[in-house]
């Protein structure tokens, strides 16, 4: 397990990058996962802090308390490839910056929501914060793995339609 | 089956575009003998192709090739390279359609008459009118089954229209119901009834909804008079000295270039497309582009005034359930000045799923007053505003030569600011729509910006007079009398309603007129 000994897998280790990340993501060396290890990530281009820092963006971009982390991390993960990675280190280096402009050590730093989405709102305008979110708006809500916690069905054909499932079973009117 | 037809046989009608006018009018002169070859850009899909998935059917199915958008109008801020959301298939755009198939009011052929003059707005009454136009409503309506016409029944409401339903009774309205849909109610035409399925917009997987992709073109080619040819792009027109035009430019699905000769040619490609063909046609005996002696190619190119009220109530509605527009409420859509706007709009129930209303509810906004919303999507109910724009000559179709399409063809560059008009109405329908859902129990409502252009008219418009109008009363261009424009560009003005039965019900008088013309050897 040559990758866990090198990230440092010691409590007192894991404890402090568990707060460096927000409180939800633990970094590994190539890897990002979540507390308790349900999912990880494997990075290959980007730096595993800047694929974390990008997760907690994209949860803050769009938050839905009800989506897990996972969710967020397949949806950018699309941007750990050598073509766009510098073009995401540069933009989250500028991310921490603008954080680090209000007082925190870095975007994950800001412990609490209201001030990281402060610190976006001083990017928003650029073209890093609208390729994130233009690129997120489709590849979040487009995962049909989400769907059922907004109680959307998705595609209904092979079901026979709605004509004898519901389609106007509306009774609270 | 298809009948191949020879590139070099002048006696050909060829026809551009295959969606509700160009598609209509190739079945309806196939079915009199007449030899058409019909040239689609897009492929082939049929109901079994269409995807119950709205991110995996745009890409199927949308006309995606280079555009630019500017002006005032929100579109050209939201989504600039997509100001409208057409198709690029056989069938065209009705595979797209909802099937809202609604005449249009007897006043608003009379536009100008009815209205007045009104700054900024070039309005023109049509040269046409209702006691015209019933016979061939008469015979679309027929063709496409629509619901209340015919002895047809309407649909059954969803859980969408119930609660518009219950909201709009409740403040007052009278003229509300299901609507006059090309949905079969019951089986017609061999093609079974509607089974509520969704995802109208995505292509009917039943084919209860009319199509040309599986009506029109199919019923065309088995008189053995028609030859559709798929992913067949249009370049130009050309013409003869005398001025008549001669052939087809295109490139086949190989990127190869091929002309196909013609008789008569019969643009039929939505409204950025028409134009720009005839602009991209320019010759030294044209040189501001076939057709264009009035300088109209292009202008008053119009969306109707558009926009959607989506709101949350305490309970589930489930709007996504069934026909994607299931109901409309018609009682403003009058013309009535006392509002502070002329001409009218409907109010028509919509839903998009979880994936098309995280792009469109607020295109650009992010944070949790709107993900919040998103929370409540189950709970959302939706209707769509369809109101007349104001025709304006600065709203128009150009081509940009310095950016060219695969093909090496100047792109179009579409142009549109709201008119004042536009904008007192788009403002009177909002209210009005949050009004109805604040009565039906809505704890919040979201007024949602027009969604990239699926109502795209004018630009070829129709008028006696050569010097204000593309087209005469026949669809047939002042300049040059071999050349049609088949397709919602002839549109003088837009009126309230969803212009697909109005193009059908042309193409028809169209193809009439154009057979009694080449029978008396006039053309």
């Amino acid at each position: 397990m040559n990758r866990i000994n090198r990230a440092g897998m010691t409590r007192r280790e894991l404890l402090a990058r568990s707060v460096a990340a927000g409180g939800s993501l633990l970094v590994g060396a190539s890897w990002v996962t979540e507390r308790g290890a349900a999912w990880a990530l494997e990075v290959t281009a980007l730096k595993p802090e800047t694929m974390a820092t990008l997760v907690q963006m994209a949860r803050d971009i769009y938050p839905h308390d009800r989506i897990p982390d996972d969710r967020y991390a397949v949806a950018v993960k699309g941007y750990d490839t050598a073509e766009k990675a510098p073009m995401v280190e540069a933009g989250i280096a500028a991310l921490d910056a603008a954080a680090q402009g209000q007082g925190h050590p870095g975007y994950l730093g800001a412990l609490w929501e209201a001030e990281r989405v402060a610190v976006l709102r001083t990017i928003e305008k650029g073209e890093f914060f609208r390729t994130i979110r233009a690129g997120l708006v489709t590849d979040l809500y487009n995962q049909k793995e989400i769907w059922p916690l907004f109680g959307y069905e998705g595609e209904s054909f092979s079901h026979g339609g709605y004509i004898d499932r519901g389609f106007n079973d509306i009774a609270w009117l | 089956m298809a009948a191949p037809f020879s590139n070099t046989d002048d006696s050909v009608v060829v026809i551009i575009g295959t969606g509700a006018g160009g598609g209509t009018l190739a079945n309806e002169l196939a079915q009199k003998g007449i030899s058409v070859v019909a040239l689609e850009a897009g492929g082939r899909y049929l109901p079994e192709d269409y995807i119950n998935d709205e991110w995996a059917s745009f890409a199927q199915l949308a006309w995606l090739d280079t555009r630019r958008s500017d002006g005032s109008f929100r579109l050209s801020r939201d989504f600039a390279g997509l100001p409208s959301w057409i198709v690029k298939a056989v069938g065209g755009t009705t595979t797209h359609w909802a099937g809202a198939s609604l005449r249009f009011q007897e006043h608003e052929w009379k536009a100008l008459t009815t209205y007045g003059r009104v700054d900024g707005a070039s309005l023109l009454d049509w040269p046409i009118d209702a006691a015209e136009m019933d016979p061939w409503y008469t015979l679309a309506e027929a063709k496409m089954g629509v619901t209340r016409t015919n002895g047809l029944p309407g649909l059954p409401g969803n859980n969408n229209f119930l609660v518009m339903e219950k909201g709009a009774k409740d403040v007052g309205y009278r003229e509300v119901h299901t609507g006059r849909m090309a949905i079969n109610s019951l089986e017609y035409g061999g093609r079974q009834a509607c089974q509520q399925t969704g995802f109208c917009f995505q292509g009917c997987k039943w084919g209860a909804k009319w199509s040309t992709a599986y009506t029109e073109i199919p019923l065309g080619e088995e008189t053995g008079n028609l030859e559709v040819r798929e992913r067949c792009h249009a370049a130009r027109i050309e013409h003869d000295d005398t001025g008549k035009v001669t052939g087809v430019v295109y490139f086949d699905k190989d990127g190869v270039e091929q002309r196909q000769a013609a008789r008569i040619v019969c643009v039929a490609g939505n409204t950025i497309e028409s134009p720009r063909l005839l602009l991209n046609s320019a010759s030294s005996m044209f040189p501001d582009g076939l057709a264009n002696s009035s300088g109209q190619v292009g202008r008053n190119y119009m969306r109707h005034v558009t926009g959607s009220v989506y709101s949350i109530f305490e309970h589930p509605v489930r709007m996504w359930r069934g026909t994607t527009m299931a109901g409309i409420m018609q009682d403003e859509a009058r013309h009535d000045p006392s509002r502070g706007f002329v001409a009218g709009y409907e109010l028509e129930t919509l839903s998009l799923g979880l994936p098309f209303m995280a792009a469109f509810l607020d295109p650009g906004a992010w944070g949790r007053e709107f993900t919040s919303a998103l929370d409540g999507y189950e709970n959302m109910a939706g209707m769509w505003i369809v109101g007349e724009d104001m025709p304006q000559e600065t709203n128009r179709i150009t081509v940009d030569t310095a950016v060219l399409d695969q093909f090496g063809l100047p792109t179009p560059v579409v142009h549109y600011d709201d008119h004042p008009n536009d904008v007192a109405m788009r403002n009177h329908a909002y209210e009005r729509g949050i009004a109805i859902h604040r009565a039906a129990g809505a704890v919040r409502s979201l007024p949602t910006p027009p969604y990239p252009s699926t109502h795209n008219i004018g630009t070829n418009r129709m008028s006696d007079n050569p010097r204000d109008g593309v087209v005469n009363r026949w669809g047939q261009s002042h300049d040059i009398p071999n050349l049609f424009v088949s397709d919602g560009s002839q549109f003088t003005t837009g009126a309230a309603e969803n212009p697909t039965l109005t193009i059908v019900a042309l193409a028809i008088r169209q193809a009439d007129h154009i057979a009694r013309e080449m029978g008396a050897g006039n053309l």
